[in-house]
């Protein structure tokens, strides 16, 4: 554990003038020796001891060093914060920056340690340096919304400029000679996943509804399309339709009775459908393959036109014959990054234009008020069953979309983790802001996949990740809302002097 | 208990009939049956002390609870009539065009004041979309339909003085304003008995008499097709209550104890025991003396 | 009829078990109305404590049974509830007034961490342990034998169950616990520290969800990181099939899914359980969603 930012105590919360005030030194290492304190009860039985399995069975190896340090870290890290609020924020400053350099340039027993040191002395002295141009230790939280709101405001006002320039950008991506495997590789894995936080985002930042269980929509999907192909020989383009279908079905059957359930309860509910759609997968072997999974799923063709290999089977043309072309194992990526670009697309078109009809209507003032909804004759579970029906159509079409690519399924792919994955990007990116779930998507999988060797903390900074970003703004990085329809034009600031 | 003397305007059917509304929770009886008639083009006033049942017999005329015994008859001039006891919540705002307002106002606090009043005609604009279909096509015919929703809204924001902060979210306008939009909201749904859950709470007194202004003209307006709204209210607020009301609805624990025009109603025993207790000589704060002697030169003066 | 006996028995224990994690899910609940989500996680921890513990005094050459199982059993109390505390202090605290879905997100985000954290730490390999305290009690002409350490687990919770209902209804703590859960704003007008109070609410879950931690190591003898979210969920569901809010009603609940779960492996199919539970945990809420022992709640208009 890292330092308790917050840790007890009460630490005078930012009054503007600090400066004129004394030093409470005293308060302040009593502060910083509890934080210290709490650190050391944390870290002395996980941290200072660890299992490891010996031949014998397991063993038990202390690292007191590692203990001592990460106390000292949180013990100075929680004093300079201290001092920061009053008023000794320049030495601070450079005491944090000390500690930084120190940490990049000396060699540390471990590579976590380096970062921690690099990282929590930059973010003290950010902290520090912030303090020492505005006299004010911290913002409250209700100013950091506000200003937050006002830069989400204005990407959403400038979406409208970079949303064509990114679409165009995506759209010539593959000719450019930058676009080898790799890279497409990873565009196609981004967009799977803005697609399904853009699917996902219609329950829970229209509707209001928490699905903590939509991989299971993923999941009918892809197997949907594997087993039609398997059982039935059926193509992908007869298959993707029919996938949604039984994926909204699925939604529809698992909908309709837990959609009149409160809002914490509904999540739990649908946690519970995520893990018993995964459970009948691994146990089911005779008709899914139980754990092994599906291997050998077919690829897409070129629309039943022809085929993206050298030798095509009987009767189907071969796609670079058919265009006249050098055959070219990358023109299967290319189709294949196109497919999911317009498939993303055609979400994110249906989603800016049912916010602007009845039914997307319908469900923003579900989300806002439920009674209220129904006293103007509203039919609460209709609605909401459309929103979990279409979600669960568009991860539906994501699932078969996943199983063509990878040509192999496993239940292995749709664990409850996944669906952590797709709600955090909706919800960091600000629930119900389309642009939030592309910059999410770029942070949560497109960071991990640039910086791959630090593949095994992934998931730790992933987990910090959401609840950093949940406390520094509650309502997600770019949440703002811009009216469906305006009154008096665009003249006046919509929001009307946001003060929430 | 006094016979009605109301204005008699409309013919001899009522709007709404209640008939020995009974209501439990429990061993809790919140209404006891209760019967009374409200009509349309009058303002029906249901008063009492605190605990008296009112929020409840509201919540059953507006289908929130399911009423454990008695019958709810609502009728339309075109003689069409719904039994609203046995109808979900929200069929009887989307089919018997019944509308209300909540005690703690419920808008819409993240949507804009426009969108309120818009959402308030899904019904009518989710057929026009043709449940999103047309709609998601572009079609003209949902269009037309959008831009009429749009000249009820704009007709409602006038009449509620609130079109300049049209674009404004709804959780950000002043208090008494956000009253006035729960209401323009409930009459853009175009119901023909509107409920309104003590609309004057929290209202200074200049904003009182903005409401009794809407009030009134809600009663008074008829719609194209010559049409009277019904207005059931519920109010502490004696000055408006005496001011604007048609016929007064006295109930206490879950009783219905008086029913009649605002005057004999005032001046009933039964009415005055209820809020003051049996001892009648005891000494009363004096702003509840107020309230209870209020007659209509006090009435002006709250204006 | 041993049979049945013998999964009885099983189920008593393992349901004991979910019960002492489902009160950490049912309290906090309680006071403060999230769900939360990293409970199975603290679970996990207080199990590695006692693992790591047990292990450390072992290394010491301490291997006197009785007082290596007290001292495990104080050591992951201890250490676990600092735990509880800080996640409470970092991740929920700052969100008290927050919209009412980031406390929860936050919470799942905890519950990533903690659980890689682990792995990290202790490795993603599962970790086996001779068995502390071997033996059975046969009864019956030997035809039904109960473990010592499933019979320890049903009497340890009994006993923390009595004592902590003590603690609940009869000390000024737990009145002020009570009064926190009615009305937070007025009892804190009252004097009441809230914020510590809500403190201590997660130091006693996680105190409890400790000692289940540890029973569930003595009980199976391996444990591995992935533990705590089956666990919890499955703790969860007895939190509301109880009635959440009601102590006695998620003991009630656990002991029921305990119950469920062992009669199910024993005479459907192990493959099957955990479809089991959390069908029941849907029917619960879709029929009867205040739980067994729950007050009824009527929508507030």
């Amino acid at each position: 554990m890292t330092m308790p930012s917050h840790a007890a105590g009460a630490p005078p919360h930012g009054a503007p003038h600090v400066a004129a005030k004394a030093v409470d030194w005293s308060g302040s290492l009593r502060d910083a020796g509890f934080a210290a304190f709490v650190a050391l009860l944390l870290t002395v039985p996980l941290v200072g001891l660890r299992t490891i399995d010996r031949p014998t069975g397991l063993g038990i190896e202390a690292r007191p060093e590692e203990v001592v340090a990460s106390v000292l870290l949180v013990f100075f890290g929680r004093l300079g914060l201290g001092l920061i609020g009053q008023g000794l924020a320049l030495p601070v400053l450079f005491l944090a920056l000390a500690a930084a350099a120190v940490g990049l340039a000396i060699p540390l027993p471990t590579q976590v340690l380096r970062l921690v040191l690099v990282a929590g002395g930059g973010i003290i002295a950010l902290r520090a340096a912030f303090a020492v141009t505005t006299h004010r230790s911290k913002l409250t939280l209700a100013e950091r919304d506000r200003k937050m709101d006002r830069v989400a405001a204005q990407v959403q006002h400038a979406t409208k400029y970079i949303a064509p320039v990114a679409f165009i950008g995506a759209v010539l991506l593959p000719m450019t000679p930058l676009a080898d495997r790799q890279l497409l590789d990873i565009g196609i894995l981004l967009l799977t996943y803005i697609m399904l936080g853009w699917g996902l985002n219609i329950v829970v930042g229209l509707a209001g509804l928490l699905d903590l269980g939509y991989v299971a929509f993923y999941a009918v999907g892809a197997y949907s399309y594997a087993l039609l192909a398997h059982y039935f020989g059926l193509s992908f383009w007869v298959c993707l339709p029919l996938a949604g279908l039984l994926a909204a079905f699925s939604g529809v059957l698992l909908g309709f009775p837990v959609l009149r359930l409160r809002g914490d309860y509904f999540a739990i509910v649908t946690l519970g459908f995520g893990e018993i759609v995964r459970i009948i997968l691994v146990n089911w072997y005779q008709f899914t393959g139980g754990p092994n999974g599906i291997s050998g799923i077919p690829r897409p063709s070129f629309f039943g036109l022809a085929e993206f290999s050298r030798t095509p089977a009987e009767g189907m043309a071969a796609f670079h014959e058919l265009f006249g072309l050098e055959f070219s194992p990358l023109h299967r990526i290319v189709f294949m990054y196109y497919l999911i670009l317009a498939l993303a697309l055609a979400v994110n078109l249906f989603t800016l234009r049912i916010r602007k009809l009845p039914l997307g209507r319908a469900w923003e003032a579900l989300r806002e008020d439920e009674i209220a909804s129904a006293s103007l004759g509203i039919n609460r579970t209709n609605m909401k069953l459309a929103a979990f029906a279409i979600a669960a159509m568009f991860g539906g079409f994501a699932g078969s979309f996943f199983a063509t690519r990878q040509g192999f399924i496993s239940p292995e792919s749709f664990t409850f983790i996944e669906s952590a994955i797709i709600l955090a990007i909706v919800v960091l990116g600000g629930m119900g802001s389309q642009a939030g779930v592309v910059v999410a998507t770029l942070l949560v999988i497109g960071l991990p996949e640039a910086f791959r060797e630090l593949a095994d903390y992934r998931m730790l900074a992933f987990g910090m990740g959401m609840v950093v970003i949940m406390l520094w703004r509650p309502r997600g990085l770019l949440a703002h809302r811009d009216p469906t329809i305006l009154l008096h034009g665009g003249k006046k600031p919509a929001t009307g002097g946001a003060a929430r | 208990m006094s016979a009605v003397t109301s204005t008699a305007m409309t013919d001899d059917k009522p709007l709404l009939s209640v008939e020995h509304l009974t209501m439990r929770f429990g061993g809790l009886v919140a209404n006891n049956d209760v019967s009374f008639v409200a009509r349309a083009g009058e303002i029906t006033a249901l008063i009492g002390p605190n605990g008296a049942g009112k929020t409840t017999l509201f919540n059953c005329v507006t289908g929130f609870y399911t009423p454990t015994v008695g019958r709810l008859t609502l009728r339309h001039s075109d003689g069409k009539e719904f039994l609203l006891e046995r109808m979900p919540g929200y069929r009887i705002a989307q089919q018997a065009g019944v509308a209300r307002t909540f005690q703690n106002i419920r808008l819409f606090g993240g949507m804009s004041v426009l969108e309120n009043l818009i959402v308030a005609q899904h019904n009518k604009l989710m057929r026009a979309s043709g449940f999103a279909i047309a709609g998601l096509l572009g079609l003209p015919t949902y269009r037309a339909a959008e831009n009429e929703a749009l000249e009820l809204a704009k007709y409602w924001l006038d009449r509620v003085k609130l079109t300049e902060f049209a674009d404004w979210e709804a959780g950000n306008l002043p208090y008494g304003a956000q009253r006035r939009l729960e209401i323009a909201r409930a009459m853009c749904t175009e119901p023909v008995l509107l409920c309104l859950d003590e609309p004057a709470a929290g209202l200074n007194p200049r904003e009182s008499g903005d409401l009794a202004e809407i009030l009134t003209f809600i009663r008074d307006a008829r719609n194209p097709n010559g049409r009277q709204t019904g207005v059931l209210l519920i109010e502490h607020d004696m000055s408006v209550v005496m001011r604007i009301s048609d016929h007064v609805v006295v109930l206490d624990y879950g009783r219905k104890i008086s029913d009649g025009d605002p005057n004999s109603v005032k001046n009933d025993p039964a009415v005055i025991r209820a809020y003051l207790g049996e001892d009648e000589d005891a000494d009363l704060p004096p702003e509840i003396a107020a309230d209870l002697s209020v007659s209509a030169p006090a009435a002006q003066k709250g204006a | 009829m041993e049979y049945f006996l013998q999964q009885l028995i099983n189920g008593l224990s393992l349901g004991a078990i979910y019960g002492l994690i489902a009160i950490g899910y049912t309290m906090v609940y309680g006071i403060i109305g999230m769900i939360n989500f990293a409970h199975g996680e603290i679970y996990m921890i207080g199990s590695f404590v006692a693992l790591i513990t047990f292990l450390a005094l072992g290394a010491l050459g301490i291997t006197w049974v009785p007082l290596a199982l007290v001292v495990m059993l104080a050591a992951s109390m201890l250490f676990t509830s600092v735990y509880g505390w800080t996640v409470e202090r970092i991740a929920y605290r700052p969100l008290r007034n927050s919209p009412r879905l980031a406390p929860l997100i936050s919470a799942i985000g905890m519950s990533i961490f903690l659980q890689n954290y682990m792995q990290i730490l202790q490795g993603a390999r599962s970790k086996p342990l001779q068995p502390i305290l071997p033996g059975n009690l046969t009864i019956l002409d030997g035809a039904v034998s109960v473990s010592y350490v499933r019979l320890a687990t049903i009497v340890l919770t009994l006993a923390l169950m009595i004592g902590f209902t003590i603690l609940i209804n009869k000390t000024s703590l737990g009145r002020a616990q009570r009064a926190c859960e009615q009305d937070k704003k007025m009892a804190g007008l009252l004097g009441v520290n809230v914020d510590r109070i809500i403190s201590l609410t997660f130091v006693m879950g996680a105190a409890l969800a400790a000692v289940a931690g540890m029973m569930v190591l003595l009980i199976y003898g391996v444990i591995d990181f992935y533990i705590g979210f089956l666990a919890g969920v499955k703790s969860f569901t007895a939190a509301v099939l109880g009635g959440v809010g009601s102590l006695p009603g998620a003991m009630l609940g656990g002991v029921v899914i305990g119950l469920i779960e062992s009669f199910w492996s024993g005479y459907v199919g192990s493959e099957w359980k955990d479809v089991a539970t959390f069908t029941l945990l849907v029917l619960v809420l879709i029929f009867r969603p205040t739980g067994l022992l729950g007050r009824p709640e009527i929508e507030k208009v």
